[in-house]
């Protein structure tokens, strides 16, 4: 819950957003929220809107709008996540998606890095932020100056587990070797991207030309918090079909509707090389105030809504 | 059944057949990833402590668990007796599964006692009880030692710190859940 001060914090916030995307010529877009179809994907559960969906992300329509010829958008929307609840998450959260044509993942990192850095200077008073520049967690100052770290998911399995990330993704523990081992160390000198995942964690990310069975797909991760997940945009509509088909067979083991997204495939096959981010805003938010829960961000949280 | 979705702290569960309460819980999910339940537990009976990731297709056994209303009745050395007040069946709880409680118990108090199956293993007492003190150093008015409380002895053998004006002979109200001096309370 947010006091008078705190919602003009994340007022403040959201604004400075808009800015530095306005100030590079992204355009802002603002997609359906319910939709008929949506990408197929096993491990996220979609809120029913009587026979339709509610968005879990608003990746779908922005890849469908880059196929009609714009550039650089960005969205600032509201997506639903059913069973998600917790001290990092909400069913209902804030995320905040752009996406820029002819680019790729190295790129947006990058960008990643100039926003955080632009956000920390117009937010400089905000409590999570020292020295008018670096964040403050825990005690610990973390530097916010590029460049940041970068660790691959192999180096990361290396450094940090007596495992590797094949072998780990054989045993199916890949999230709980990687959210108990791994995560808690990434983040705290400076953020950290995590990158190169194996190509089976990337159904909507591009196989790295020279190493096919790794994706070019990168997580940023600051203070432990998974923030932000992008990637060079898979952009090879036989290929997603055939990923997504496999999606969908998990999914109906599992008992779950998946179908295949055909307007989406038909857009994506008039897609040139593109690379596009989703990032967290409310776990963002609590970095720059401060908090320790997801909810005190939160103009509501979903108790308070009884 | 629960399903892993349900879990949360406090909740209690059924594994292998004995009964856990789950006494600390974290949800984690990487943006992509499967849904992770942290859980830690501690079996009803035998007081063992375990740590578990579970995944969202884990499901878990409602533990067949009964609260029944049960008076107090007396104690044999490592034993003490309840009756339940509807059926007057007598059970007993042994002093380590009474454990604090001890320090509050008096006859004929009524209390819940937890069953799984016909096996006692919880008890919640009353929030409030009200205890004569059977030993107390007398206040002294005026006395300016400067000391705020003062520990004294109640009719159960339980110590703890009190207001000075507390005499022996007062009857006072304890906070179970806390052990600590409430109010004294007039007959």
């Amino acid at each position: 819950m947010l006091s008078p001060a705190g919602l003009k914090q994340r007022s403040d916030f959201m604004q400075s957003l808009r800015l530095f995307f306005r100030q590079r010529d992204y355009i802002e877009v603002d997609t359906p929220i319910r939709l008929p179809v949506l990408l197929p994907e096993s491990e996220i559960f979609p809120y029913t809107s009587e026979s339709w969906w509610l968005q879990t992300s608003p990746e779908l329509c922005m890849k469908r709008l880059l196929a009609r010829g714009v550039t650089r958008i960005f969205q600032i929307c509201h997506c639903f996540r059913r069973e998600e609840q917790g001290r990092l998450h909400a069913p209902e959260f804030t995320m905040l998606e752009w996406y820029h044509v002819g680019w790729d993942y190295l790129d947006l990192m990058r960008e990643c890095e100039q926003l955080v850095v632009a956000l920390a200077v117009a937010c400089s008073s905000f409590t999570g932020i020292t020295n008018g520049k670096n964040f403050l967690r825990d005690d610990r100052e973390v530097r916010l100056t590029p460049p940041w770290h970068r660790l691959t998911v192999d180096e990361a399995f290396a450094a940090y587990t007596n495992t590797t990330a094949l072998a780990a993704l054989a045993e199916d523990r890949f999230d709980e070797i990687l959210v108990t081992e791994i995560e808690p160390h990434l983040g705290w000198d400076r953020p950290l991207f995590l990158y190169d995942y194996p190509v089976q964690l990337g159904s909507l990310a591009r196989p790295k030309p020279e190493a096919p069975h790794l994706a070019e797909r990168f997580e940023l991760y600051c203070c432990g918090i998974e923030l932000a997940n992008g990637f060079s945009e898979l952009v090879d509509a036989a290929q997603q079909r055939l990923r997504f088909s496999e999606e969908i067979s998990t999914m109906q083991g599992h008992g779950q509707a998946g179908e295949m997204p055909e307007s989406f495939l038909h857009d994506l096959s008039r897609l040139g090389d593109t690379a596009g981010i989703a990032l967290g805003v409310d776990r963002l938010l609590m970095l720059f105030s401060g908090a320790s829960r997801l909810d005190d961000v939160l103009p509501f949280s979903k108790d308070e809504l009884y | 059944m629960y399903s892993a979705s349900d879990l949360r702290k406090g909740l209690k569960v059924q594994i292998d057949g004995e009964p856990y309460i789950i006494i600390s819980f974290d949800f984690s999910k990487p943006g992509k990833g499967q849904a992770l339940y942290r859980t830690k537990m501690r079996n009803m009976i035998t007081g063992n402590q375990f740590t578990q990731t579970y995944r969202s297709n884990d499901k878990f056994e409602k533990p067949d668990l009964e609260e029944r209303t049960m008076q107090y009745l007396y104690s044999q050395g490592d034993e003490f007796h309840f009756m339940d007040t509807s059926s007057y069946e007598q059970i007993f709880i042994t002093r380590e599964q009474l454990g604090d409680n001890i320090n509050f118990l008096v006859d004929n108090m009524e209390v819940q006692v937890l069953f799984f199956g016909e096996k006692p293993i919880d008890i919640s007492l009353p929030i409030f009880v009200n205890l004569t003190v059977t030993r107390a150093d007398p206040w002294v008015k005026g006395d300016t030692s400067g000391t705020d409380t003062k520990p004294i002895t109640v009719e159960t053998g339980y110590q703890l710190q009190v207001p000075p004006f507390v005499e022996e002979g007062d009857k006072i109200q304890i906070d179970t859940r806390t052990g600590d001096y409430m109010t004294r309370v007039k007959e």
